[in-house]
């Protein structure tokens, strides 16, 4: 791709943006939210057209005009989320939209199409018979079949776009590996992630984006942490990450006998300081955002015994929770976390909204004033209070869901996946948030399956496994290895256990 | 605001047209008739409106309608009930109905247009049976003069329903757009999950609006049967319903929740019922009065989607 420009309305998306691939090479894009990487993803991808500039294609200049071209040319694009059919099985998904026809009628071919997914699904190492519902399958599964699909179009250049924020850490690394392997079978991979080490572990070649426009390259021997950073807001980045502390007060908050309804037979118990972030580490499935749940009164068939100081507290709700400054940042923004249908400032007010009422009836210039606080003193880049928080980015719709409890004074902050898909340098923001939260005197939970966060940013981990706190590291504890034992459910000398 | 003001135009324009070709669509009875039939329809249409904005719909209301003034009438002039008690028990009913479709929606998950249409069914053969299959009228009750104005007569030279009416908006307009709880109808209608997650109480706040629906519908009920002052519980209130909804959806409210207002509501109400009177007026044969209202309702929505959708691309 070579000179790529495209406009939008208002706004300059790409202007003369270069990419190269060569056969066989992994290539990271990274940026910031809105540095352009899925804009040029799409024009790779037939989906949009650009302004300017060409594409060539083993140095030819081609046209891609739309989805079916871009497959024809053998580029495939796995989004981030999956776009897959979970009502049908493998083999359908794989052939959907190019069925083999059988006889006059228009009736599939299914046993040809079992029998061509099958290699495809070995070749990935899934061990899972075609006819299985995709509803069946874990979304790490799911996403295999995906690229399974891709390489069944016999796509010479796959381009991923964030392809492990849904997934464990061991499905990741599954997938870093599936990766390197399409790479010694010739296919192209264009990689789009945040997460630097996933980066750092396949990249041949890193190409960074700025404002729409090349901020430079990295080679395989250049790439590090600080250098993708750096090129990637156009500075250093001091203290990217926030210092550990020892909790002020410990064991302020004591959760007794937490019990999810997705696991009913195990029950957890763990003590946090007032002042420390403690991480939860695991894998996905091993029960951290279910157990949030039920301590924030959010699970009806679960619960805990929540003690905060020396008082016990009864939580049969959200809104009791709420009541007892304990919040929950929930993992899925968009669908939990807000109604982003509405603007920012009905958002963050939406669970105190009894303080902007008299009467029952809603002050908005009282709202707008707490509002407008919030977006200043967390500084979300918004066009007013009044916006829809559904055309704000990630890393701001995450800062309105900050802000919805900030404003209410916290003093248990759980977070779920605090920053999924957000990128670095809100993500760095978010991190020094958490870390003021927890100076003023609060708990905070971090639920996190990023590895690098979880290292970096807890004071002690938490690590579960199928619905049970396996250990509880202690800072200078907590490396890669040790988590990930406890996550499979070892148990390793280095742990504490979880309340003593 | 937008979508009120479209609206607004339309029926603005509609009125015109009909008085320029004829004339006797300002006069003073027709204008008092139309007033009355907007009342009439748009109380209910108010509470049906509350529950799309949830994201449900209420299918029952024109059954119910039947079941309350079939109920109404017997308790006049069989049980000799004195009104006040009549009335009371009528609205009382259609509550604790609206509560059951409520529980069932909010507190068993079934889905509202099973709920609903099930109710549909159910107080249509409820209406029927205790009235075995009878047409029901006032005539023989004494003392009820009181709730005959309340329900038909004149406040100010104004229609009492459309009085009524216009009291209800004033206050529905406050509770949805003004009072928390209005506000937390429309979170739950955008987003279930989210207001829940906020702390709100998202069971109650659904199951009320199918509440409000039936004190709304009760309150209709009662109008409506003096206004026919004969319940056949076989077609009385039939297609109630569906005029509801289509004035909700004309007055921009979405059946995927979440969105609307009460002047959208009434205004769509009012154009409904202008445009049934303007099937008459203009000589159009009646028999195409539901064709002309689902073309109009096809075509306003269509018209806001156009709309709005230049708008967003802009």
């Amino acid at each position: 791709m070579r000179g790529i420009g495209k406009r939008f309305p208002g706004v300059v998306a790409l202007n003369g943006v270069s990419l190269e691939v060569g056969k066989g090479e992994v290539v990271a894009l990274c940026g910031e939210n809105g540095a352009g990487k899925s804009t040029l993803m799409k024009i790779l991808g037939g989906v949009y057209q650009p302004d300017a500039g060409e594409l060539l294609l083993d140095g030819a200049p081609v046209k891609i005009a739309n989805v079916t071209d871009a497959m024809k040319f053998g580029v495939a694009f796995i989004h981030q989320e999956l776009n897959v059919l979970d009502n049908l099985d493998v083999a359908a998904n794989v052939f959907l939209g190019r069925e083999p026809r059988l006889g006059p009628f228009g009736l599939i071919d299914r046993k040809k199409i079992h029998a061509d997914t099958a290699p495809f699904i070995k070749r990935l190492g899934l061990d899972i018979s075609t006819r299985t519902r995709l509803d069946k399958l874990s979304l790490a599964q799911q996403q295999l079949v995906e690229i399974a699909k891709a390489l069944s179009l016999n796509s010479r250049l796959i381009i991923m776009d964030e392809p492990t924020s849904s997934l464990t850490l061991q499905e990741t690394e599954r997938l870093l590996e599936l990766v390197l392997g399409l790479k010694k079978q010739g296919v192209s991979v264009v990689y789009i992630s945040h997460r630097l080490g996933e980066v750092n572990h396949i990249a041949d070649r890193v190409v960074v984006l700025r404002d729409g426009k090349n901020a430079g390259e990295l080679n395989r021997a250049e790439i590090s942490h600080d250098r993708i950073v750096g090129l990637m807001v156009g500075r250093e980045i001091k203290s990217f990450y926030v210092e550990s502390r020892v909790a002020k007060v410990p064991r302020y908050l004591q959760v007794r006998n937490a019990r999810s309804s997705r696991y009913p037979a195990k029950t957890v118990s763990f003590d946090a300081g007032k002042g420390e972030i403690l991480g939860f580490a695991g894998l996905v499935g091993a029960g951290r955002s279910e157990i949030a749940k039920a301590i924030v009164g959010l699970d009806e068939r679960g619960g805990a015994e929540v003690t905060l100081g020396t008082e016990r507290l009864e939580i049969h709700s959200a809104r009791d929770a709420i009541g007892h400054g304990i919040y929950l940042v929930p993992e899925d923004r968009r669908g939990e976390g807000l109604v982003t249908g509405m603007s920012v400032r009905e958002n963050i007010t939406l669970p105190s909204l009894d303080r902007f009422a008299s009467l029952f009836l809603i002050s908005r210039e009282r709202e707008r004033k707490t509002a407008d606080e919030q977006i200043a003193s967390l500084r979300i880049k918004t066009p007013g209070a009044e916006a829809l928080v559904l055309n704000l980015s990630g890393g701001n719709q995450q800062k309105v869901v900050l802000g919805k409890w900030l404003s209410i004074s916290p003093k248990v902050m759980i977070l779920d996946e605090p920053t999924r898909g957000i990128d670095v340098g809100a993500k760095a923001e978010i991190y020094r948030l958490m870390r003021e939260l927890a100076d003023d005197g609060g708990v905070i939970l971090m639920i996190s399956s990023d590895m690098e966060e979880v290292l970096h940013v807890s004071d002690r981990v938490a690590v579960m496994h199928e619905g049970r706190i396996t250990g509880i590291l202690e800072r200078p504890d907590c490396t890669e290895e040790n988590i990930m034992n406890l996550a499979v459910g070892k148990t390793i000398a280095a742990a504490k256990p979880a309340v003593n | 605001m937008k979508k009120e003001i479209g609206i607004s135009v339309l029926l603005l324009v509609l009125c015109v047209v009909t008085a320029i070709m004829n004339p006797k669509f300002i006069s003073p009875v027709n204008l008092v008739n139309t007033a009355n039939l907007i009342g009439l329809y748009g109380v209910f249409s108010l509470g049906l409106g509350l529950v799309i904005i949830t994201g449900g719909i209420d299918l029952s209301v024109g059954s119910l309608c039947a079941l309350t003034g079939v109920l109404l009438a017997m308790a006049l002039t069989e049980w000799h009930w004195p009104w006040p008690l009549a009335a009371l028990v009528v609205i009382a009913v259609s509550m604790v109905l609206g509560l059951a479709h409520g529980w069932l929606v909010a507190r068993m998950n079934m889905q509202p247009f099973i709920v609903t249409l099930c109710g549909l069914l159910l107080y249509r053969g409820i209406a029927r049976f205790i009235a075995n299959d009878g047409t029901k009228g006032f005539s023989g009750a004494e003392g009820i003069e009181p709730l005959r104005h309340f329900a038909s007569g004149k406040v100010l030279g104004v229609p009492a329903p459309f009085a009524i009416l216009v009291v209800l908006s004033v206050v529905m307009w406050f509770v949805l757009h003004r009072s928390i709880y209005g506000r937390y109808l429309l979170a739950v209608g955008r987003n279930e999950q989210a207001a829940r997650f906020s702390g709100i109480n998202t069971r109650f706040i659904i199951a009320s609006a199918y509440v409000v629906a039936g004190l709304f519908t009760g309150i209709s009920g009662i109008m409506i049967a003096f206004y026919t002052n004969s319940v056949s519980p076989s077609n009385h209130g039939n297609f109630y319903e569906l005029y509801g909804i289509a004035a909700a959806v004309l007055g921009g409210c979405s059946l995927r929740g979440g969105e609307g207002s009460i002047i959208g509501i009434v205004i769509g109400t009012a154009l409904l019922l202008v445009l049934q009177n303007l099937v008459n007026l203009l000589g159009i044969p009646s028999s195409l009065n539901f064709a002309v209202m689902g073309a109009v309702v096809i075509f306003g929505v269509l018209a806001d989607q156009l709309f709005q959708g230049r708008g967003r691309k802009r």
